[in-house]
C-alpha cells in the first residue's frame, strides 16, 4: 500500500485459487474461514437479486430486490500464490448465486452439524447433482457434542462412498487446515485420475 | 423528474421514438437536462448500475478470486475515469481481488466486474489468471497441496 509506480517485478505473476464453504445456515462456515483466513473474514453485499415470489414473502407493494452477503478470507500460500475461501449464502433460495461462487474452484467444503443433519441434504444433493466441483464433507464436531460414527453419518446423508467424510472443528486452525489440505488431495487424486497429464502420471512409476 | 441525463442513457439510449422529431431538437433537451443538476435522489446501489449502461456481463472472465493490478499507473488517466472507476482503478494499485474491491469500495459484484472489465479493455488494469486457467496442471494443484501443508498450525 501507499507505493507508487510499478508494481514490483514478479507480482503480475502472483494468482489466486478458491475453496467454496457450504452447508446450512449457522452451521459454522464463517468460524471455519476465520479460523485460517490471515484477515478478518470480510462480508458485504454483493449480489442484488429479485426476492423470489412464491417462496419469499413480497411485501405489499410488489416486487422487491434482495441484497444477498457475501463472506469471505484469504491466505498467503505462497508470495505468488493465494487461496480465498468463501461461505456460500446459507438460504435456499439463493442457490443460483452458488454457480456463481463454484465457477473456477478447486472444490467445496460441505459442514455438517449432525444435530441438524437435514440442513446439510441441500447442499450435498448441489454438489451431487448440480455442480461438477470435487467435494469433502466435514462434521463439524465441536467439544463436548456427542460423537457420531462416521459411517453412520455416511449412511445418514446417503452419500457415495467415493466422497472423502471428515471430522473437523471448525474453531480449530490445525483442524481447518487439516480439512482443506484433504479437500485438495481429493481434488488432485481426481485431476490424475481424469486429466490428460494424468494418464501419463499413472502411466509412469510414481517416486518413492 | 423524468428528465434524461447523459450518463444514464447508454449507448441504446437515443433512439428517437414515434412522433417526436430527432435531430437539432435534441440539443435543447440535453441543454435543459444540463442545467437540472440536482438529479433526483436515488439509492447509490442503481446509480452503480447506470454507471455501467445497464450491462451486467463483461468479456473478461473475471471470478471472485480473480486479481488485478495496475501494471503502469497513469495518473493522467486516472483524472479522466469516472468516480467509481477512478475509485477502483486506485485501489488496485496494490493488487486486489474482485471480491475484496467490492468489499473495499461497496460496490456490488456485477458492477466492479463490468467497470473493471472496461479499465482492462483499456490495458488500464491487469487480469491475473486464477488457478482454473491451470486445471489441466497438477503441478499448481500440488503447489496448493504443499502451500496447505506448510501453514504453520
Amino acid at each position: 500500500m501507499g507505493s507508487s509506480g510499478s508494481p514490483p517485478e514478479g507480482d503480475l505473476l502472483t494468482i489466486s485459487a478458491k475453496i467454496v464453504v457450504a452447508g446450512g445456515f449457522g452451521v459454522g462456515k464463517t468460524t471455519f474461514v476465520g479460523s485460517v483466513s490471515e484477515v478478518p473474514p470480510m462480508s458485504n453485499e454483493a449480489w442484488m437479486t429479485e426476492a423470489g415470489e412464491g417462496v419469499d414473502d413480497i411485501p405489499p407493494g410488489g416486487k422487491s430486490t434482495t441484497t444477498v452477503a457475501m463472506d469471505f478470507g484469504r491466505i498467503t500460500l505462497r508470495p505468488d500464490l493465494l487461496l480465498y475461501l468463501f461461505g456460500t449464502p446459507g438460504q435456499a433460495r439463493f442457490w443460483f448465486l452458488w454457480d456463481d461462487l463454484s465457477r473456477g474452484a478447486l472444490g467445496a467444503v460441505v459442514l455438517v452439524d449432525t444435530s441438524r443433519i437435514d440442513d446439510s441434504f441441500a447442499a450435498i444433493n448441489y454438489f451431487e447433482n448440480d455442480s461438477e466441483l470435487p467435494f469433502v464433507v466435514a462434521v463439524n464436531q465441536f467439544e463436548g457434542m456427542p460423537v457420531h460414527d462416521l459411517d453412520e453419518v455416511r449412511d445418514a446423508l446417503a452419500l457415495d462412498p467415493s466422497v472423502p467424510l471428515v471430522t473437523c472443528d471448525a474453531r480449530d486452525r490445525a483442524s481447518t487446515i487439516a480439512t482443506l489440505t484433504e479437500l485438495v488431495s481429493h481434488t488432485l487424486s481426481l485431476a490424475v485420475l481424469s486429466g490428460p497429464a494424468g494418464r501419463e502420471l499413472a502411466g509412469s512409476a510414481p517416486h518413492a | 423528474m423524468g428528465v434524461p441525463h447523459e450518463s444514464f442513457g447508454g449507448p441504446g439510449g437515443g433512439a428517437p421514438g414515434p412522433g417526436r422529431s430527432p435531430g437539432k431538437q435534441h440539443k435543447d433537451v440535453i441543454s435543459v437536462s444540463d442545467k437540472d443538476t440536482a438529479l433526483p435522489r436515488r439509492s447509490r446501489r442503481i446509480r452503480a448500475y447506470a454507471l455501467t449502461g445497464g450491462r451486467t456481463s463483461t468479456r473478461h472472465q473475471l471470478l471472485v478470486e480473480t486479481l488485478v493490478s495496475v501494471p503502469q499507473y497513469d495518473p493522467a488517466l486516472s483524472g479522466t475515469l469516472m468516480p467509481e472507476s477512478r475509485s477502483l482503478y486506485e485501489r488496485a494499485r496494490a493488487r486486489c481481488s474482485i471480491a475484496e474491491l467490492s468489499v473495499g469500495l461497496d460496490l456490488p459484484l456485477g458492477v466492479v466486474r463490468v467497470l473493471i472489465g472496461d479499465l482492462a479493455s483499456q490495458g488500464a488494469v491487469f487480469v491475473h489468471p486464477t488457478a482454473h486457467a491451470y486445471h489441466h496442471d497438477t503441478n499448481v494443484l500440488e503447489r496448493i497441496l504443499d502451500g496447505l501443508k506448510r501453514l504453520p498450525a
